[in-house]
């Protein structure tokens, strides 16, 4: 099979689980009204489908400071930061993170992808292992791959089988990068924080928590699950991404560690890429500020979290383990879960179609994003619509 | 390590692989795991760590890179059981 087969072998894959030609990856979606409404095709669908937790992405702040800061810097900074320099937004928002996360040192990377691949990278490499949670994101794994470090999975949340592998490491935990979530994408469950602390300290490993799905949503403050479980002194570095309570696009790092500051200058993710254009810095300087302060929206949002989370339990989908933003019915079969994807979008809802392998074990997930702008009424109609095709599934199977 | 011990990592991936399967088809050591056996990546992540568990070694998952065949893990598995 030569290199172009292989692409119409996968694109058939593909197409057979799309027969009417409706595309659950990567749907054009031509209009959007505000944080929870837009328009796919002719309709006009509710978004259950972003990662827009804290509902900011219409936030006067920042599309104010957005637009001030294409004026005054142009739309964008035409190179990385090592060739081009840093402008005065990078570095303050590198101040601003280091500060929120009471830290010495922070890193702004581009992307959310490339704070882990840039900081995994950096800080592991060949003869160095990792051990990461079995259903860590992509951008761990790539990251891990490109370190050419050893990659050691453990089974998810399971710290009886992390602490068996850690062991058979022998005398080569000390170089060794414990890697896990605050919360984790796919079934929206939170790491065991206190028990891998225990381990990264009982092992003397070094501990990076991916803070991507948890900032903005755990913490008084919005930190995490760092935040919420009172540990982050305890956590060696810590990345996140900005596209989605921050809603813009970018990654960070921040740590107590000084060396921290070396990735600059041997982390290609970081080095051979355009830094952050202006509008991008500007906004997400502003919505950290909204972040920091949003207990209300916090509440707004769990509470929303709660409704959503209880009313398909109560209609009896399989869901992950603890209600948050992440919402996921694990259905049966890849086409169930087509068919409820499909259904849910006639109904005018937005929400993610995940089939094997993308999901973990096997599993073929609906998934919902539930964030703080939504209202009861959305959420009820959502609940009330899951429910509906709940009864057509049943029947059917 | 001895031949026995090759023996035993074989007949293991034997079993596991033909259970992933949920088919008759004889596995054969030469049978390449992803074009004919159709085992997907989580499927062989998952594989790992029984073998893990099972012979008490540690097998990094970018070692697999160039494994394709049966017999290729059985090697893999072998040298790094044999080096523990």
């Amino acid at each position: 099979m030569n290199l172009l087969e292989k692409l119409d072998a996968a694109a058939a894959a593909r197409k057979s689980l799309l027969p009417n030609g409706v595309g659950a990856f990567g749907i054009p979606i031509e209009e959007v009204f505000s944080a929870t409404e837009a328009r796919i095709g002719d309709r006009r669908v509710l978004l259950f489908g972003t990662n827009n937790y804290l509902g900011l992405t219409f936030a006067p702040e920042c599309i104010r400071a957005a637009h001030e800061a294409i004026d005054k810097e142009g739309t964008g900074t035409t190179g990385s930061r090592m060739a081009n320099g840093s402008y005065f937004g990078h570095r303050a928002l590198e101040r601003e993170f280091a500060d929120f996360y009471q830290c010495s040192s922070g890193i702004v990377f581009t992307t959310g992808y490339q704070a882990n691949l840039g900081t995994i990278s950096g800080l592991v490499g060949p003869g160095d292992t990792v051990l990461i949670d079995g259903d860590s994101h992509a951008s761990i794994y790539d990251g891990c791959i490109l370190s050419g470090a050893d990659i050691i999975r453990f089974k998810h949340n399971d710290m009886v089988d992390m602490e068996k592998r850690l062991r058979r490491l022998g005398d080569r935990v000390e170089s060794t990068l414990i890697i896990a979530e605050g919360i984790y994408s796919m079934l929206g469950d939170q790491a065991p924080l206190a028990e891998i602390v225990k381990l990264k300290n009982a092992y003397n490993c070094i501990l990076l928590l991916d803070e991507a799905h948890s900032l903005g949503v755990l913490g008084k403050t919005g930190q995490g699950l760092v935040e919420k479980t009172g540990l982050l002194k305890e956590v060696d570095f810590i990345t996140g991404t900005f596209s989605k309570s921050l809603c813009s696009i970018g990654g960070f790092c921040v740590s107590n560690h000084p060396q921290l500051e070396q990735l600059r200058y041997i982390s290609h993710p970081y080095i051979f890429t355009a830094s952050p254009s202006p509008a991008t810095i500007a906004s997400t300087r502003a919505a950290l500020v909204l972040l920091s302060k949003g207990s209300d929206l916090r509440k707004q949002l769990w509470n929303n979290c709660t409704q959503l989370y209880s009313q398909l339990k109560e209609t009896g989908y399989l869901l992950g383990p603890d209600p948050g933003p992440v919402i996921s019915a694990i259905l049966d079969t890849p086409q169930q879960a087509l068919q409820v994807w499909q259904s849910l979008l006639e109904h005018n809802i937005y929400v993610n179609l995940i089939l094997p392998p993308a999901a973990p074990e096997g599993k073929s997930l609906v998934r919902c994003s539930v964030n703080a702008a939504h209202t009861p009424e959305q959420i009820k109609y959502v609940g009330d619509t899951f429910a509906k095709l709940y009864k057509m599934i049943s029947s059917r199977s | 390590m001895t031949e026995s011990n090759y023996d035993e990592i074989m007949q293991l991936l034997c079993d596991r692989l033909s259970s992933l399967t949920n088919s008759d088809t004889q596995i054969t050591p030469e049978m390449n795991m992803i074009s004919q056996l159709s085992i997907d990546s989580i499927k062989l992540l998952n594989l790992i760590m029984e073998i893990e568990d099972t012979f008490d070694v540690s097998i990094p998952i970018n070692a697999l890179t160039d494994i394709q065949t049966v017999r290729e893990l059985a090697d893999l598995v072998h040298k790094i059981k044999s080096a523990s």
